[in-house]
């Protein structure tokens, strides 16, 4: 076989392993999401979504950690979602030349790639025990609040930067000031862009389990929270203790939340692309 | 002494005839300078074109009227500029104000992405007034004015990004009339629309000039004949002439200008 | 008036920014504080000689060689499966695949790291290890390979992803000059695409490596919890992300030794993955630089 037919054969060779290789990573996440699914399908009831967790398995429901990662999801998106806009607004309309504004950027870069866990342990040292808030729902959330903060500015940045400069000119152009052209040009217009990066940074959230145990999340909370100083648990937590019990009841059970989890994340990540899209639509 | 005093009078006199003035003005951008030298004065209620191939310092020179340069980096102005007699370059000047004396038409239409209401209001929305009855008073003067109010009146709450581009740029227009300044600055407005749009823009900047003072940078000299009482022919960040249009046409002073008009250089 | 509104609006729009600087410093006293007390009591000496991890025994000892070996074996599982799939899927999807291909298929790729890790964990204990202990009967219950097998399923579109963008920026001119000469795809990717993109692909390996090793679910969930100096992948370990798992747990009094470990643990994963990030970010810089 001379050099070109070998060429052509390694080059055809190569793209069936490219195609396998992408497939696999879909395949893979098919298989285990198919086992997941008959693992847990039928232990979804009304009372699953209801009871409070258990000792025996049967009666053993996600009820007070659907509960809790409502709450956190609500007061990290109170804590996240204000701070992380106006950072972003200062970075991109008003910090663009100075010095402050290049550290800030690599720092924020830098947060971004911290392990969650880490994250848990400032929360430990900070919230719970210098603020005293106790393993409460407020340090869980100020906690993800911060993890979440580098994802909510950076893509709130990329929101503004996408808004065309011809629109700010004419808003300057007509006597507006740089507070007024910002609050009544730049932000709606970037509103679907920011909406999106902000569910998804929550998607995120609602999945997150390390740092909520290191800061003292427990398994086991017979009562859904009633306000944020109590104790809590979320739902990843709760999975987590069910996949580590013995009885073979627990891992249907784990199965059953993880059906729940999954689905509240891939709806919120639905959501994020459908805004995307729908943004991106009308800048045009 | 005394012709000097009697000059200086006159002088004066002269100074409140004209809307805007420029003296020994130089601009530079970092270390390339834009501007070389220029002081002219413009009367009100005339259409004034800067013509002049790309590149020759126009536009910068038509921004400096609404101090839009002071956003680009590097930008730096020697000289005056005078609108109705004020330094707009003092420090107690509040740039936001003079931006409602003085309108800007871009190149490109450039709506907001919001109705065609909001459009024209904003402008009056930022100085905080609210009354809905004087806002839509406005609105439908500024419309009418360009001549959009009858195709829009019955949808003014569409996107203005669905108009037409001729209609964009026309809203645009409108936008800046809706706040009643006395100036209007134009950056090649019609540079980017078709023949029928642009006629239709002719008209209106003919009609505009009973109520405002119109400095227009065209590329089109063709249009500047059209359009404007005066003509000033920009070359490299100099004003090689600047008169009559009529004279600036028919019989320039400079061999420069005449070799641009008759195109022996662009 | 309207000036002091505008000054005031932008020092609060300028503290919220500030913010962020606020936690980067927290994050380091909190460890360096925490991790000087236990200093104060365990050598360093001993923390990076000792070759076990038993700080909740009453035998103590320090080694945090014991936790990374555990966290730098699963890591290194993970990225052996995730680079060469990785980038196969990156040259696939940027030099083979047509457009539409591409646009479909990116998005369900990055979904892969959409998942929650808690998610990946019970994958890797419930189905993956079973499945492997057909294979290796030896294989014990909790394990290394299944937790960082699991692990590189879920980085793969960190090293896809990423190194798609960095071989899609390398200019036409150059692809068009490689085919000029009669080179195949195969070729001209290998060796003329991804040498201009090395620098971009590394950077998506190193932040993948960082990934993996600040990963903690999965490696809680499958890997064990025997903190032990091996690399072998068959039997249980702990990394340091665990084994802080471990002790949260637990109930640890706090301002003891024991509930400081987690933070001299800590303080060491910190390090490894702000070095990985710095070096991540100093190699794009210089990478950007080359296409101005």
């Amino acid at each position: 076989m001379n050099n070109i037919k070998k060429n052509r054969l390694k080059d055809q060779a190569f793209k069936v392993w490219g195609i396998a290789c992408t497939l696999l990573g879909l395949v893979l996440l098919l298989i285990f999401l198919g086992n997941i699914f008959t693992d847990g399908i039928q232990r979804i009831n009304w009372s699953f979504l209801m009871n409070l967790p258990s000792r025996s398995p049967e009666k053993a429901g996600i009820y007070t950690a659907l509960m809790g990662s409502l709450w956190v999801l609500s007061l990290t998106t109170i804590f996240a979602l204000p701070v992380g806009i106006a950072a972003a607004i200062y970075l991109e309309e008003y910090g663009k030349k100075n010095k402050l504004a290049s550290i800030l950027e690599v720092n924020i870069s830098n947060l971004a790639g911290v392990p969650s866990i880490i994250y848990g342990l400032l929360g430990l040292e900070v919230f719970v025990r210098m603020m005293e808030m106790g393993s409460s729902v407020l340090a869980g959330s100020l906690t993800l609040g911060l993890l979440i903060l580098p994802i909510v500015i950076v893509s709130t940045r990329e929101a503004i930067k996408a808004v065309p400069k011809s629109i700010r000119d004419a808003s300057y152009a007509m006597g507006a000031s740089k507070w007024q052209t910002i609050y009544f040009q730049v932000l709606p217009a970037s509103f679907g862009g920011i909406l999106t990066g902000v569910i998804l940074a929550l998607s995120r959230a609602v999945g997150e389990t390390a740092p909520l145990i290191v800061i003292g999340a427990l398994a086991y909370v017979p009562f859904a929270p009633l306000s944020p100083m109590d104790q809590f648990s979320v739902l990843p937590i709760q999975i987590f203790n069910w996949i580590t019990r013995p009885q073979p009841g627990f891992v249907e059970n784990a199965a059953a939340a993880i059906i729940i989890l999954l689905l509240i994340t891939f709806v919120m990540n639905g959501i994020a692309v459908y805004f995307r899209n729908k943004w991106q639509k009308k800048l045009k | 002494m005394a012709r000097e005093k009697n000059e200086s009078v006159i002088e004066s006199s002269l100074k409140r005839k004209y809307k805007l003035q420029a003296k020994g003005v130089n601009v530079f951008y970092d270390d390339f300078q834009a501007i070389k030298g220029i002081s002219m004065n413009i009367k009100p209620n005339s259409v004034t074109a800067f013509i002049g191939p790309s590149g020759c310092g126009k536009s910068t020179f038509l921004r400096l009227f609404n101090r839009m340069n002071d956003y680009v980096d590097g930008f730096r102005m020697e000289g005056k500029i005078f609108i109705d007699n004020h330094n707009i370059n003092k420090k107690k000047v509040n740039v936001e104000q003079l931006r409602k004396q003085v309108g800007m038409v871009f190149q490109k239409p450039n709506p907001f992405p919001k109705s065609i209401f909001e459009n024209v209001a904003y402008g009056l929305k930022i100085q905080g007034i609210k009354d809905k009855t004087f806002l839509q008073e406005r609105v439908e003067s500024a419309l009418k004015q360009v001549v959009l109010w009858e195709e829009v009146k019955d949808n003014l709450n569409k996107s203005a990004l669905a108009l037409s581009g001729g209609q964009q740029q026309r809203l645009c227009i409108a936008r800046t009339l809706a706040v009643e300044p006395s100036v209007i600055l134009m950056d090649e407005p019609t540079s980017a629309l078709d023949p029928l749009s642009t006629a239709k823009i002719e008209e209106l900047i003919h009609e505009l000039k009973d109520k405002y003072t119109i400095v227009i940078v065209t590329h089109n000299m063709q249009q500047a004949g059209r359009i404007s009482d005066y003509t000033a022919f920009f070359y490299l960040g100099e004003i090689i002439e600047f008169d009559k249009t009529n004279k600036i046409f028919t019989n320039p002073e400079k061999k420069q200008t005449e070799n641009y008009i008759t195109g022996r250089f662009g | 008036m309207r000036k002091l509104k505008e000054f005031v609006i932008e020092k609060l729009l300028l503290s919220s920014a500030l913010i962020t600087i606020a936690v980067t410093i927290g994050i380091i006293l909190v460890l360096s504080i925490e991790a000087f007390y236990f200093f104060s009591e365990v050598s360093i000496v001993d923390f990076l000689t000792d070759t076990e991890w038993t700080p909740l025994f009453t035998n103590k000892h320090f080694g945090i060689m014991a936790l990374l070996s555990g966290t730098l074996l699963t890591t290194f599982i993970a990225i052996a499966f995730a680079v060469p799939v990785g980038l196969s899927i990156s040259i696939y999807l940027s030099e083979y695949a047509p457009k539409s291909f591409r646009k479909t298929i990116k998005p369900l790729l990055e979904l892969l790291a959409a998942v929650p890790t808690v998610v990946y964990g019970f994958f890797a204990l419930m189905v993956v290890t079973p499945y492997l202990q057909g294979i290796f009967p030896e294989l014990s219950g909790f394990n290394a390979l299944s937790a960082g097998l699991v692990m590189g399923v879920m980085i793969i579109p960190y090293i896809s992803s990423l190194s798609e963008d960095a071989l899609h920026a390398v200019p036409y001119s150059l692809r068009e000059a490689s085919y000029g000469m009669g080179s195949t795809r195969l070729q001209n990717s290998f060796r003329v695409i991804v040498p201009a993109a090395s620098s971009g692909i590394i950077v998506s390996i190193i932040l993948a490596i960082s990934r993996a090793i600040g990963e903690t679910m999965i490696v809680a969930i499958a890997a064990g919890q025997q903190p032990r100096l091996t690399f072998d992948p068959t039997v249980p370990v702990e990394t340091i992300t665990s084994y802080i798992v471990q002790v949260s747990l637990g109930d640890v009094q706090h301002g003891s030794l024991e509930y400081r470990t987690i933070f001299a643990a800590g303080i060491t994963l910190f390090i490894f993955t702000f070095l990985l990030n710095t070096l991540s970010h100093k190699i794009r810089k210089k990478f950007q630089e080359k296409y101005e």
